[in-house]
């Protein structure tokens, strides 16, 4: 055992120093969701939207309705744009307060400087319980969750904490596209949050039902279940997405989408 | 309106030997093929005529670089049952039992034949996996008591564990009657996770049909898309160019990497080695951190296709990187192969003898942890492994420690594999023309780091999917782990999980 303690003082820090500091290239080479150029779109084009599987893109009128919600980051519609209108970006922190926030917006409105309800820095400060609930993912979410509390991401270091109990918890972290017979335990789940509490739909599963929702056994993820205090659409999100969203939470980092567009 | 697909003479699943059989001589065809020495993969049933019986097809391993055999058995309007194979060949009961309940067939004979992926209180208007089916919505569901097993006795305790369990964990629900420390029997309840995946594919184009693959088990992503592209590749006489091949053999290895190396810290998480966790997780996040260095994503997504690779890559650096991982992934296994609390563990934990290993199903390092030695890159090479050399690691204990060993080798395997498959490259295309063949049909297969993993594909007459079987290695590691745990105690129970180390949402689907 002395072996393994001195192996641990030896390896020295493994931990990544974002987001405290901003600059650090967190996340190298991973693709976020594709970046939409409206300017140089073809009005009568249709070929992204008969290439998007889980129709987060449409056309309607000659102009083309993107909706991050759905985008499962599969990449097809930046091989098969003809103008590059949609290109590959690296943009994947796109935790939204509200889910409108991720659908492409012909005028853009103010940014969203909606207090959550009830004020969730009054309640906690900088500190967060999370309970987290598999509602039938593909186990890429969860892959990055259980990733948050390596050594290099190391949640802990903010302060943030998964919880075994939902009795502790002040946040329900949910991914999947809510399964017919994980839909009770979910509801059971909530119902034993003690108030206030908050919902989080990770992953575009959660937020829309992806390409995995409808069908005989999946809901379309939180959507009409429970009231969403926070969107984080990706297939998976990696983890620094959810740290990201997670901090957008508690008012400790600022939102980066709004209207469907990505401010870096 | 559903096209017709009908069978045309001369065709049939490419890739395999196959049999037609009819229904009441199924169990002299399968008793053959267990005298032939063949092990039972898998077995499903399609609707080949949209109202029309089902044709139910029995997926067999005769032996290493021979076709795999396939036994096909057309049901008729007479004749809509078949005799239950599971009392000969046990790791058939699962099948048998999905059919059942997605396909609406019914087995004769059957010990077991209660709900498994639809739970109690789920009720379809028809089988799901009808293609008459078309459901608007979810199915009608109302939760229903469970059927358990009857357990009694004074001081039996019955504990539910789950589907919402500690942790970030995947959700299932474990239930255990026990007495002190001492489980008289483990009953997982399962198939919380079922999404109906299989169903997803009908109609979709196969390029298409490679998202969905993709997304059955996200941490094997790899093996499955291969496995779906392997098969649409077999149906429509698709030669997959030389680079595109040894790609695809360097993405599956990636995957086998950060998973056993995950695997490895997890297991240090159950035997409560902390500082053991936390160097098997980082080394998995600096695997994953490559894997989104290479490909831009951290599960490898978005990359193999029918017909070859989306893209090029550029190795340059990747040999690299993987040259300064490994000596810190073999000093980590040595030193955790010299911790006695953590081997005190493992050894003798979760004994899985090698018969029962061979006769309930168990795939991957789990058989190979009791004797079985077998792997579908030796026994039947696809990608590029038909060209690189490798062994088998074999181990005859079937104990958790065993399991770990068995994963150890083949990291250090899959390093070795990496660094022959950056090697052998060539280059040139990496990609060939794979165009829908009507009415085609094809098998494809792959080790993942979990176990082997088959797809069936069936094509309609417009070259869309009309049916696509997925065979998870979890499925079959699933129905073997309870074995382990009857008869065992609390304390080893997550240890033996997790070397087990099995995914729901593969098993699920």
């Amino acid at each position: 055992m002395p072996v393994w303690t001195l192996f641990g003082l030896g390896r020295g820090l493994a931990t990544t120093p974002w987001p405290g500091k901003q600059d650090a290239a967190v996340q190298p080479g991973v693709l976020g969701l594709p970046r939409y150029q409206s300017d140089r779109c073809d009005e009568d084009c249709r070929v992204c939207a008969e290439a998007c599987l889980p129709g987060a893109m449409d056309v309607k009128d000659g102009k083309l309705l993107l909706d991050y919600g759905k985008c499962i980051g599969c990449q097809l519609c930046t091989e098969v744009c003809p103008n590059e209108v949609l290109t590959k970006s690296q943009d994947w922190a796109f935790g939204v307060r509200e889910r409108k926030d991720l659908v492409w917006a012909e005028a853009l409105a103010s940014p969203a400087a909606r207090e959550l309800k009830n004020g969730i820095r009054r309640h906690f400060k900088r500190s967060l319980h999370i309970r987290h609930v598999d509602a039938g993912s593909c186990n890429g979410c969860e892959s990055e969750l259980q990733a948050l509390n390596n050594p290099f991401y190391n949640l802990h270091r903010l302060g943030i904490f998964f919880t075994p109990s939902p009795r502790f918890a002040d946040l329900l972290l949910v991914t999947g596209s809510v399964t017919y017979a994980m839909r009770g335990p979910l509801q059971e789940t909530w119902n034993a949050m003690p108030e206030p509490r908050w919902v989080m739909a990770t992953g575009t599963c959660a937020v829309s039902g992806g390409v995995t929702g409808g069908g005989y056994a999946c809901g379309h993820g939180l959507e009409g279940i429970l009231p969403v205090d926070l969107y984080l659409p990706g297939c998976p999100p990696n983890p620094s997405a959810i740290i990201h969203a997670l901090l957008l939470l508690l008012h400790r980092a600022g939102q980066r989408v709004s209207g469907g567009r990505y401010a870096g | 309106m559903m096209p017709t697909v009908e069978r045309v003479p001369g065709r049939g699943m490419k890739g395999t030997a196959e049999r037609t059989v009819w229904p009441h001589s199924i169990p002299q065809a399968c008793e053959d093929l267990m005298q032939a020495g063949a092990r039972l993969q898998m077995a499903y049933a399609w609707f080949p005529r949209p109202g029309q019986p089902a044709e139910v097809i029995y997926l067999a391993d005769r032996a290493p670089h021979q076709p795999f055999e396939i036994l096909r058995c057309n049901l008729t309007e007479q004749t809509q049952e078949l005799p239950s194979m599971t009392p000969r060949i046990p790791l058939l009961g699962w099948y048998e039992r999905e059919m059942h309940e997605l396909c609406g067939i019914h087995f004769r004979g059957h010990p077991e034949l209660r709900p498994l992926v639809l739970h109690e209180g789920a009720a379809p208007p028809m089988p799901p996996l009808d293609p008459r089916y078309q459901p608007t919505g979810m199915m009608p569901y109302t939760e229903s008591p469970w059927d358990l097993p009857p357990v009694e006795g004074d001081d039996v305790q019955f504990l539910p564990f789950g589907p919402v369990r500690a942790d970030v964990l995947e959700s299932a629900q474990i239930v255990f009657f026990y007495v002190g420390e001492a489980i008289l029997h483990c009953h997982p309840r399962l198939f919380f996770k079922h999404r109906g995946m299989e169903k997803r594919f009908e109609g979709l184009t196969p390029a298409m049909g490679a998202l969905i693959a993709e997304r059955i088990s996200g941490v094997d992503s790899v093996a499955h898309t291969l496995a779906f592209c392997q098969a649409v590749e077999a149906a429509c006489g698709c030669a997959v160019p030389p680079r595109a091949r040894f790609l695809r053999t360097i993405l599956a290895e990636l995957e086998r990497l950060y998973n056993h190396l995950y695997y490895l810290g997890h297991l240090c998480h159950t035997t409560t080695l902390k500082v053991g966790e936390a160097e098997g997780k980082l080394l998995a996040e600096r695997s994953k951190q490559i894997n989104g260095m290479l490909t831009g994503s951290r599960f490898l997504r978005a990359l193999i296709m029918p017909g070859g690779l989306r893209r090029d890559l550029d190795l340059a650096a990747l040999l690299g990187k993987l040259r300064m991982l490994e000596p810190e992934i073999l000093r980590y296994m040595e030193m955790l192969e010299q911790t006695n609390s953590h081997l005190d563990r493992l050894i003798t934990t979760g004994h899985l003898p090698q018969q029962f290993a061979f006769d309930q199903g168990a795939t991957g390092p789990v058989k190979r942890a009791s004797g079985i030695q077998h792997d579908l890159r030796c026994d039947h090479p696809y990608a590029a492994y038909g060209q690189l050399a490798m062994e088998i690691p074999v181990r005859t204990d079937g104990d958790a420690h065993a399991r770990v060993q068995v994963r150890m080798e083949e990291v250090r395997n899959s390093l070795n594999l990496l660094y022959s498959a950056i090697e052998a490259i060539s280059g040139g295309p990496v990609r060939a023309e794979c165009n829908p063949i009507p009415l085609a049909e094809g098998l494809g297969w792959c080790e993942a780091s979990r176990g082997s993993t088959y797809y069936c594909v069936h094509l309609n007459g417009e070259g869309r999917l009309a049916r696509v079987k997925v065979k998870s290695p979890s499925f079959s590691n699933w129905r073997v782990f309870p074995y382990t745990v009857h008869d065992t105690n609390m304390m080893d129970y997550a240890i033996n999980e997790a070397s087990f180390g099995l995914t729901m949402a593969g098993c699920d689907r």
